[in-house]
């Protein structure tokens, strides 16, 4: 599974005015991996997510993402990831089929590959039926896996997942993860922020942030060994206590 | 970003907006039902009950001209005389009274002073409590009088005239009604573009969708392109529409140049979607975009762009204010097409006016656009 890494981070750093938002961050993630990205809110996690998809510039420091720098090339990058933010994004008052349609429209998929795509992907999901219902009448759980399906609707080698769990119950979080990991044994990499920190143990590496720096990398059994602690709750609170928030 | 990704991307986006607006009601309620409110609303005020206005006349001399001249009044399809009065007062009873909308008063010895001193005087009182009315009322009366003297003089080949004096009662100031439709072309230009497309692109920010755009390979430029585009077409079709039925309903036409008055309105569209795009890059929800826009945009251009109130006589800070608003030039510009006829020579400077404030609106919105995505 070891080639190239997908993501290169050196040293990579953002500023806003005098708040250092992302603090010279390094790390590789690799194909195959579904690589967590942990911290408390304002730690910094999407700060650094968004400049690894192209859409703000670092202010320092240097990024290679599927073999594209960040700041020259950042239209390829955008055109070669997926993306699901944390907010729900399928537009309500369209169809799951006009929805599939419209984000496979703007990522430039013909309209043949499109229909094949979403006859596969709505067999998967077992919404055949209920191809031409507004978005609107479906449950938050369904949603939410539709939301993913529709973010790798192009293929993407790399998908970035903006804290997509976001006020989902429990059962649907973890149906969700398996759907994840799915995607990851195909061979595609999977960058993902999180709050939950249960979610962190189907991570195959992790990384956790606090105030903008990196303060503990590697799989839930080395950092749990590493720290001696008993799950990623009581990691992350100790690096919160340690570095003195 | 490859062109034929392009192509299928804005394709795939403009269909998405056209979904966006015709699957709710609301919008499609604002967008095609103002118009047409708005348009039927002054049609009435405007238009119907100046035919067959019912008048009264106050006849002191009911010689051959005096006669005749009522004839001609009542026979014209703009007034009903139903009423004969014989007494001054009753001139005021018959305006407080209601339904009477204009009293035609003659004086004693009417033929007899225009043969004597080849001038005679005629009063009009019109009820000025509904100004609009009053002055189209007046309008009319005296056109027939004019045509009147004009035959009359034919017949008796004499230098006589009639003196008419006009005295708007209740209120002497009055404003010209085809003010109007110029007026709502403005307003509604400005509702749909400027309100409209803010809100629109606020939603897909509120709604956290705008993100997942942004990450997209459609650069910004085209996601508020393909957000405005739709509207352009929509208000394309608001100014057919109301050019059509402010000449079917209302009666007034465009007496210059249908072209030079689209392409006009064609350019004030693109000032509002600008205008609309510059408010979406401040406001985060939907409802501060349309306040904004309705307090911000809306009510000044309502207030101090000549259409309501007129600019001259406001105080000088206000009338300063007032030439920076863009709709004060367009509702020029359309005025000058629409009901003086004036071509494009009597227009350029205003045309140039509104250009330069579109070109600059749009350069500083797109920017603003752009830096904001750019964070």
């Amino acid at each position: 599974m070891k080639g190239n890494p997908v993501i290169r981070a050196n040293d990579l750093t953002r500023r806003f005015g005098n708040f250092v938002a992302v603090d010279r961050i390094s790390f590789e993630v690799h194909p195959g991996e579904l690589f967590g990205f942990l911290g408390a809110n304002g730690a910094g996690k999407t700060t650094a997510m968004r400049m690894l998809s192209g859409l703000i510039r670092p202010t320092s420091g240097t990024a290679i993402v599927l073999g594209y720098d960040v700041y020259r090339q950042s239209e390829a990058i955008k055109r070669s990831i997926g993306y699901m933010s944390q907010r729900f994004s399928l537009y309500e008052d369209l169809t799951i089929m006009e929805n599939i349609r419209f984000y496979g429209g703007i990522y430039g998929l013909n309209a043949h590959l499109l229909s094949q795509r979403a006859d596969e992907m709505l067999t998967q999901l077992d919404l055949k039926h209920q191809r031409d219902q507004l978005v609107r009448s479906l449950p938050t759980g369904w949603r939410q896996k539709l939301a993913f399906a529709v973010a790798i609707l192009h293929r993407p080698r790399l998908v970035f997942l903006d804290e997509p769990t976001g006020g989902v119950d429990p059962i649907v979080r973890r149906e969700f993860w398996e759907w994840i990991l799915d995607y990851v044994a195909q061979g595609n990499t999977v960058f993902a922020t999180t709050h939950y920190m249960d979610e962190a143990e189907y991570c195959s590496r992790l990384s956790v942030m606090v105030n903008g720096r990196i303060a503990a990398i590697g799989s839930p059994l080395e950092l749990r060994g590493h720290f001696g602690v008993h799950d990623m709750e009581e990691l992350f609170l100790n690096l919160a206590a340690s570095t003195g928030t | 970003m490859p062109t034929k990704l392009a192509r299928v991307a804005f394709g795939a986006f403009i269909q998405k907006e056209w979904k966006h607006i015709f699957r709710d009601r609301k919008t499609i309620l604002i967008l095609f039902g103002m118009p047409l409110v708005q348009i039927l609303i002054f049609g009435f005020a405007l238009s119907n009950e100046v035919k067959h206005a019912r008048i009264a006349v106050f006849d002191q001399s009911n010689d051959s001209f005096s006669r005749e001249l009522v004839k001609r009044l009542d026979a014209s399809r703009h007034f009903d005389v139903v009423s004969r009065l014989d007494h001054p007062t009753a001139v005021q009873d018959a305006f407080k009274a209601g339904n009477i909308r204009l009293v035609v008063v003659i004086p004693a010895g009417f033929e007899n002073a225009l043969r004597a001193f080849h001038q005679a005087p005629l009063q009009l009182l019109a009820d000025g409590s509904d100004p609009n009315l009053g002055t189209t009322v007046v309008h009319y009366a005296s056109a027939i009088v004019g045509a009147s003297q004009e035959e009359l003089l034919e017949h008796h080949s004499l230098p006589y005239g009639f003196e008419t004096e006009l005295r708007m009662m209740f209120n002497p100031q009055l404003e010209a009604a085809y003010n109007f439709v110029p007026g709502v072309m403005a307003m509604i230009l400005l509702l749909i573009c400027a309100m409209m497309t803010s809100v629109a692109i606020v939603r897909e920010k509120e709604h956290g969708n705008m993100e997942v755009l942004l990450v997209s390979p459609v650069k910004p430029l085209w996601i508020i392109l393909a957000k405005t585009i739709p509207y352009l077409v929509l208000s394309t079709a608001n100014i057919c529409s109301i050019l059509l039925l402010s000449y079917f309903v209302l009666d007034v036409p465009v007496k210059g140049s249908v072209p030079l008055l689209i392409g006009g309105s064609l350019i004030f569209t693109v000032t509002a979607l600008s205008l609309g795009m510059f408010v979406s890059s401040i406001a985060h929800t939907q409802t501060v975009a349309m306040f904004g826009t309705l307090v911000g945009l809306f009510l000044p251009s309502l207030m101090f762009s000549d259409f309501m109130f007129p600019v001259d006589n406001m105080p000088e800070p206000l009338r300063i204010l007032s030439y920076a608003l863009p709709s004060r030039w367009y509702f020029y510009i359309v005025k000058s097409v629409m009901i003086k006829g004036l071509g494009l020579e009597g227009i350029w400077k205003e045309l140039l006016i509104l250009s330069g404030m579109t070109l600059v609106l749009l350069f500083v919105s797109i920017r603003k656009f752009d830096n904001r995505l750019a964070l």
